[in-house]
């Protein structure tokens, strides 16, 4: 599961929705993996309005990878591509979680994720 | 035509086989009428380009329809920085879609295939950020599937290398059965699209059958609130058969 799905995803309990606490969802012990594919330039630029930059840094911070920019990179420092580019794309698009859990900050819930794929489906009385 | 993608990998005994209705799902998104409209509002000839549009189908299957909207992003909505998110409550099928969307995908010029998860319809998505929904629901005027076996059954069973007949029969239903009028889960999903479709642009694409009441359906979507339309935009079952299918496009028009 890309690094960057989690930009997408929050606790799927109702009541989690509207407290902040909810998103992002936190990996825990998780095992990453690199898999590599080519960077798409016009993506990366057009991407970057919908980061959540500090969530993102916070997810990468508790994934121990190195440290990200206060704020984000703008479209012109993507260059064509610069390096800012390469690691942005390294980060939200190769960087996987192939095992580990998602941790709801604000119930605690945790979610799965087995060979890539992550289970957010709940036990009955959560639903 | 567009090519179909392949899903020569998928196990048909559990996942959910490419048919009519997923068919009538591409011909419509790739008609002319919803290219159009779907450059128009992802703002393909613009100098400015607006965000990435994330586009989501709820219940993938083989992932036939995803990666055909994958593989054909430029052509659907006139640019190639779109990404792609499915969900499945059936876990073969997230496996399964996972592959046929990924292998799609021929390069990273095409578009950006995120990932499929194992969630219940949308329900694990951060409100209002889905620009393009697709929904292929259960729809068959049905008996639901007894969900206390989901557990055990979206799994291999410990220490088995396949599934058993009853687990099989168990993942198929949840593909087709669709509970009174086949509008039970259909219904749910409904509740959800004005929290999770985006407020400036997004849009959803359900398909119904003659049973599902699709007039009904309609009404609904238009009385919730200002600029909410819904339109049916491709129909196919000529046969007058029970299961006449259409896709219903939903959407706000802002002003």
């Amino acid at each position: 599961m890309k690094l960057l799905t989690l930009n997408f995803l929050t606790c799927a309990i109702k009541t989690c929705k509207t407290s902040p606490s909810s998103f992002p969802l936190h990996p825990q012990d998780a095992e990453l993996e690199i898999v590599e594919s080519d960077v798409n330039m016009a993506f990366l630029r057009n991407i970057l309005p919908r980061l959540m930059w500090e969530e993102l840094r916070g997810i990468t911070r508790e994934l121990g990878l190195p440290e990200l920019p206060e704020t984000a990179p703008a479209a012109e420092d993507l260059g064509e591509p610069s390096q800012v580019a390469k690691d942005l794309h390294r980060l939200l698009l190769e960087t996987s979680i192939r095992e580990g859990k998602l941790v709801c900050g604000n119930c605690g819930h945790e979610y799965a994720v087995k060979e890539g794929i992550a289970n957010f489906l709940l036990p009955g009385h959560l639903v | 035509m567009l090519p179909t993608p392949s899903t020569s990998h998928v196990d048909f005994d559990r996942v959910y086989e490419p048919a009519e209705d997923s068919y009538l799902l591409l011909d419509t998104l790739s008609s002319a009428d919803e290219t159009a409209f779907l450059h128009d509002r992802f703002d393909a000839a613009s100098k400015q380009p607006s965000s990435s549009p994330l586009v989501v189908e709820v219940g993938v299957g083989s992932g036939v329809v995803l990666a055909f909207v994958a593989a054909n992003a430029e052509i659907i909505f006139g640019r190639h920085d779109v990404l792609t998110l499915g969900t499945d409550i059936n876990s073969f099928a997230c496996q399964a879609a996972s592959k046929t969307i990924h292998n799609a995908v021929k390069s990273a010029q095409t578009s950006i295939f995120l990932d499929v998860v194992n969630s219940d319809l949308a329900s694990s998505l951060r409100p209002h950020t889905i620009d393009l929904l697709i929904f292929n629901p259960p729809y068959v005027p049905t008996r639901l599937p007894d969900f206390s076996r989901h557990d055990s059954y979206n799994d291999l069973p410990a220490g088995q290398t396949s599934t058993t007949f009853e687990q099989d029969s168990y993942l198929l239903e949840l593909a087709y059965a669709g509970g009174i009028d086949g509008m039970e889960v259909t219904n749910r999903m409904l509740e959800q699209i004005p929290q999770i479709l985006s407020f400036d642009r997004g849009v959803a694409y359900l398909l119904l059958c003659a049973q599902n009441k699709p007039e009904k359906v309609k009404q609904c979507v238009r009385d919730w609130g200002t600029g909410w339309k819904a339109e049916t935009i491709g129909t196919s079952g000529k046969k007058a058969g029970w299961e006449r299918l259409q896709i219903v496009k939903m959407w706000q028009q802002k002003n």
